[in-house]
């Protein structure tokens, strides 16, 4: 049981989602207009990524290795169509604020990239705990995102007015410019943590750098690039094509594989991937 | 003519009012990952259209003559996702063998669309309004115009900021970004259209 905690401190401090590896990072800056919403979201993420945790993990043997994403890729989807349907029955405010970002959750990084890296290669429970953690990470993170742009930008918190009365309020915080604007100086602390870092000689890989990488990350990681293995040469081009590939983006990519490498040597889709090239 | 004033209000909104990264974000990734040089914005954007136009038009399809006639509206998100992956897989197999110039063009942009939430986002946001055919296909095709429009000028603006000097913490990322949130205060403007 040890491990299942050593999962969670995992998911919610040292590879959070948001604030250290910046994945999926549309939801993030769609749904944060008030801390309810962005709770909202972060628990029901953190259900279908611990859902299709688990069942992937369970399902591991079964899966073959080459056409395991589009096999993710249900399962996932599966989650989310059930989630919707509950939140529809018992929650349906809630379910008019986040709208279609609901069924987009199948696309989020987050999810692929956990199935992908911890629970196809790790057994039930923890690939379980990994999940809730990784999940618990999430919320965590868009919960004080959508605090502090309800707070700017509405002067309340979780509906109860805070500032005083002769605050007046940032509109622009809880409409869409003030979310790029928060995730700009979110990524901004990060790059300074990461220079005084490497300042010091301390290890800094593990801190993402924003989104671009991110998705950049994910089209490598299999949504696009390993949907299928024909996919692999002409992305193996783009990638020489698109702007700034460089050391970060290695360092991004390699804390979600570090986990399962530790544990079952490499990953065979590389393999093959190098093969069709 | 009240089908042609609709089109048309759709065709404004999809594409200004309501940008599909600017004011939805959807489609981020390429908008932030693909901006850096101009030429390359505009062959995303042509590589965008294209796919989103085409996968509006058969997820109408799928969702007029299957998810409707049977029932099974609930399926939408799973049926959605698959038939996207494998739409987009289909048409850059059959621009390779077909079309090799178009590929030339397009090709290497295909591959990082296939999960392009936008793509999935235009289907689902069709199905919910319960758009025809026809007009989800517009749809479709003014939000990939909006796309193609906001990635255009961010790599225009792009290609300036580099000859700047902007603070160390700020490089990258969080410079484009503040980029991007003044674009999208630019774009609110245009909400007094409709």
């Amino acid at each position: 049981m040890n491990k299942a905690g050593e999962r969670l401190y995992n998911g919610l401090v040292k590879e959070n989602p948001t604030f250290v590896l910046m994945l999926g990072m549309c939801p993030t800056l769609a749904v944060t207009t008030s801390a309810m919403n962005g709770l909202g979201m972060g628990l029901t993420t953190m259900v279908v990524l611990a859902m299709s945790n688990l069942f992937i993990s369970l399902l591991r043997r079964v899966i073959p290795g080459r056409v395991r994403i589009p096999a993710f890729i249900v399962i996932i989807a599966s989650f989310v169509t059930v989630v919707q349907l509950l939140l529809e029955a018992y929650l349906p405010a809630l379910n008019k604020s986040l709208g279609v970002y609901i069924p987009l959750i199948v696309v989020n990084c987050i999810i692929l990239g956990r199935a992908e890296s911890y629970a196809y290669s790790n057994p039930p429970v923890p690939s379980l705990f990994d999940g809730i953690g990784m999940g618990l990470g999430f919320s965590f993170a868009l919960t004080c995102i959508g605090a502090l742009r309800e707070l700017l930008g509405a002067g309340k918190l979780f509906g109860a007015a805070l500032m005083p009365e002769g605050f007046e309020p940032i509109r622009i915080f809880s409409q869409a410019p003030g979310a790029f604007f928060v995730l700009a100086m979110l990524v901004a602390v990060q790059n300074c943590m990461k220079n005084r870092r490497k300042k010091e000689g301390k290890p800094y890989e593990k801190i993402g750098s924003g989104c671009s990488e991110d998705c950049m990350n994910c089209s490598d990681k299999g949504c696009s690039k390993r949907f299928y293995d024909t996919g692999a040469a002409s992305a193996e081009e783009t990638k020489a094509d698109l702007p700034k590939a460089g050391p970060s983006k290695v360092n991004t990519v390699n804390p979600n594989t570090a986990k399962a490498q530790s544990d079952s040597a490499e990953f065979e889709f590389i393999d093959l991937d190098k093969g069709e090239n | 003519m009240d089908n042609v004033k609709d089109l048309l209000v759709i065709l404004i909104g999809s594409s200004l009012v309501s940008n599909v990264v600017l004011s939805q974000f959807l489609g981020l990734c390429p908008f932030l990952g693909v901006s850096r040089k101009v030429k390359t914005a505009a062959g995303m954007g042509g590589a965008v259209i294209f796919v989103i136009t085409l996968a509006s038009f058969v997820a109408g399809l799928i969702n007029q003559f299957v998810l409707i006639r049977f029932e099974v509206r609930y399926l939408d998100t799973i049926v959605f996702i698959l038939v996207i992956a494998a739409l987009v897989q289909f048409v850059e197999m059959f621009l390779r063998k077909v079309m090799p110039s178009l590929y030339e063009a397009l090709g290497v942009y295909l591959p990082l669309i296939t999960t392009n939430c936008a793509v999935l986002g235009v289907a689902i946001n069709n199905e919910q309004a319960e758009y025809g055919i026809l007009t989800g296909t517009v749809n479709g095709f003014a939000t990939a115009v909006g796309f193609t429009v906001s990635i255009v000028i961010l790599a225009g603006i792009r290609e300036k900021i580099e000859y700047n000097d902007v603070p160390k913490s700020f490089q990258g990322m969080p410079i484009v970004l503040l980029t991007a949130g003044l674009m999208a205060i630019a774009f609110v403007g245009f909400s007094g259209l409709l």
